[in-house]
């Protein structure tokens, strides 16, 4: 079992022809993600990969039953291609596109509480369940099938914890990158409650880091209705405040809230293990399954 | 990208919002001269993009042509919490019988825009904001119909302002937020909007933080950065390099991939007792090219002993970055500091293959690879 993402969805990539596009539709497929369309606008009619193109994702929706959006379309134009997976009305849609100004994800946020469709990302690595399907972007050789579901806001860091996993034969359910931006469409407390719903899902990785309250949020959300264990690890315990970390999320506001300790002891008042290092998320882990 | 200060009133003055008038200047001279102009009293402040300039000593009010050159003279020049002034905006000082604040910024949690509004302006608004919050009326904007004059209203009646001026206050809260809008604001603010004798409104301070990630359709903007640049040399070789990079106080030098894990390897640089230099993030997908930058500006920062180099490979492939490290030590005839590598995912193998393990360190694991340049760092030290 799994969430979101299985060998069932029927994948559209939204920039297919560029670079980055054309590269990870193959590796998708490789992986065994069924990807059934390309959609770019006037490359219609070609093929990528053996895959058809068209103009529109409407079309792609049309013509090859589309449910699911993956995104690598420039910075620019990714507001206005998420728009165009939710007016097609989608079930979920990923996008992987780093940079998308602020402002054009507000506007993104607001539409998306009109809509039935899910948004994973922006600035994110994708998601995966192992030996079934991947979408984005994410190393699939790294992750295992297994009882372990993660939600991470960082890709590379999510490597780094699913290695420490898989190297101790602990498997992953699905692994989600939601993205280190400051407005994105997931987000912990979605996550988490996909998980604690999934029956296959017997322990949870949070893997969190400085900057906003979302972690604060997701531990009272676990404290009230999470019963499957949670481990926690949360990045930029050595930020000075006020400093932008890379990610436009990873900014301490210097006022107490947002930064590593009060999300850490958030964490652990929800009576969720925080590790020092990614191997002693692996620790609890480990432990929560013996 | 934040906006010096006589920038952001340039902004603000072009779109209608009442500033009072003034001038740059970028010596002694020049500053008395735009004195004169204007008419005393002025005020002489600092153009540097610190708050607290005012405590810090880098804003005087002068009354004549002596205290004038007096304060330019000690503000030119001055070291300002880091910062080196070289410039100063002299300013029409204003008489004033209030201060209030005006601000609009993203709140990430609610993933809208918000407009606030407080009496209690003239001061540090961010303490305001945690000691007394109901002192700060707030008013969330739908961003797909901009702000609403009846939502300008609600925030400045909401917040006390007097009856006299609520008029002008809440058309300058609509003029900053379409400003905000349009020009790619994370935040707009005035602190103080200082309110005259004769009930008129006018914007002493302006600080307007411009969306990064949308410099590219605000030319203009984008140029006023380049004018502004100025301050750290290792943070302009960054922006050339177009590295994300944050200078820190520690001697262990942190090269990586992916926010995420680079905070986190600096993390682990603490737990294992080292301290960190700095946060560089190569970003994804970095060539060999960009992996020689990377270490030829952690090598550039003197205060680094050891550099610890950690890649997750998942678009960026192991073996560029080997290639890219081989090429940069290459160079040297002796390594300037000692560097330890680790590898993992794309192509670690093929990566590892092809390192020059006569030039580096290698560790198979984060933990190993960072206690290993924490200890170099230490002997160096000692």
């Amino acid at each position: 079992m799994s969430v979101l993402v299985d060998d069932d969805t029927r994948v559209v990539v939204q920039g297919i022809t560029g670079g980055e596009g054309k590269f990870h539709a193959k590796q998708m497929m490789e992986y065994g993600t069924n990807v059934v369309a390309g959609a770019v606008p006037g490359k219609g009619g070609q093929e990528v990969e053996g895959v058809p193109v068209y103009d529109t994702v409407h079309e792609a929706v049309e013509e090859e039953n589309a449910d699911t959006s993956v995104i690598f379309v420039p910075p620019a134009f990714a507001g206005d291609a998420v728009f165009e997976s939710l007016d097609a009305d989608l079930d979920l849609a990923v996008a992987i596109t780093e940079g998308i100004p602020t402002q054009d994800m507000a506007r993104v946020n607001k539409r998306l509480t009109e809509t039935d469709t899910r948004l994973i990302g922006p600035n994110c690595p994708g998601l995966i369940t192992p030996g079934e399907a991947k979408l984005g972007i994410l190393p699939g050789n790294i992750f295992a099938e297994g009882n372990v579901g993660l939600v991470s806001r960082s890709g590379t860091l999510t490597y780094q914890v699913v290695d420490s996993l898989t190297n101790r034969g602990i498997g992953q359910t699905t692994a989600i990158g939601i993205g280190g931006d400051p407005i994105i469409g997931t987000d912990f407390v979605d996550a988490l409650e996909l998980f604690e719903d999934d029956p296959d899902t017997d322990a949870i990785v949070m893997c969190g880091e400085i900057g906003g309250e979302d972690e604060e949020e997701a531990a009272a959300f676990i404290d009230d209705y999470v019963d499957t264990p949670v481990a926690g690890f949360i990045a930029g315990r050595t930020a000075p405040p006020g400093k932008r970390m890379g990610h436009a999320g990873a900014i301490v506001s210097g006022s107490g809230t947002g930064t590593a300790e009060s999300k850490i002891s958030a964490l652990n008042d929800a009576g969720v293990p925080v590790g020092d290092t990614p191997e002693e998320v692996a620790d609890h882990i480990e432990e929560f399954l013996a | 990208m934040k906006l010096h200060e006589y920038q952001a009133k340039q902004v603000f003055a072009d779109a209608g919002i009442p500033t009072p008038a003034s001038e740059l200047a970028s010596d002694v001279d020049g500053a008395v001269a735009a004195a004169e102009e204007i008419g005393y009293p002025v005020a002489i402040k600092a153009q540097v993009q610190v708050g607290g300039r005012g405590k810090a000593g880098g804003i005087k009010l002068v009354e004549d042509e002596d205290e004038a050159r007096e304060a330019a003279d000690e503000i030119l020049g001055m070291d300002l919490k880091g910062y080196h002034v070289d410039r100063v905006l002299v300013e029409e000082a204003v008489d004033f019988t209030n201060e209030l604040y005006v601000g609009i910024t993203m709140d990430r949690g609610e993933g809208k825009p918000v407009a606030m509004v407080s009496t209690k302006g003239g001061v540090n608004i961010e303490e305001v904001a945690e000691e007394d919050p109901d002192a700060i009326a707030r008013e969330h904007i739908d961003p797909s119909f901009g702000m609403h004059a009846y939502q300008a209203r609600k925030a400045v009646y909401d917040a006390g302002v007097d009856q006299s001026v609520a008029r002008d206050v809440s058309n300058v809260l609509m003029t900053l937020y379409e400003l905000w809008d349009a020009r790619d604001g994370s935040d707009a603010e005035i602190n103080p909007l200082m309110v005259t004798s004769d009930d008129e409104v006018i914007a002493a301070d302006a600080v307007m933080n411009i969306d990064e990630d949308a410099l590219f359709r605000q030319p203009e903007l984008a140029e006023m950065e380049e004018e502004a640049a100025g301050g750290d040399e290792l943070e302009q070789k960054a922006d050339e390099y177009d590295f994300d990079y944050v200078r820190l106080d520690g001697n262990v030098g942190i090269i990586g991939n992916g926010a995420g894990l680079v905070m986190t390897t600096l993390d682990l640089v603490d737990h294992y007792g080292g301290e960190p230099a700095n946060f560089l993030d190569v970003g994804g997908g970095a060539k060999a090219e960009r992996i020689a930058n990377a270490l030829d500006m952690v090598f550039s920062d003197d205060n680094v002993d050891s550099v610890v180099f950690n890649i997750f490979g998942g678009i960026t492939r192991g073996d560029e970055v080997a290639r890219g490290i081989n090429e940069a030590l290459e160079q040297f005839d002796e390594i300037p500091k000692p560097v330890v590598v680790r590898l993992a995912g794309t192509n670690w193998e093929e990566g590892m293959e092809i390192l020059n393990e006569d030039l580096v360190t290698v560790e198979q694991t984060l933990e190993d690879a960072v206690q290993r340049a924490v200890e170099y760092a230490g002997e160096v030290n000692e």
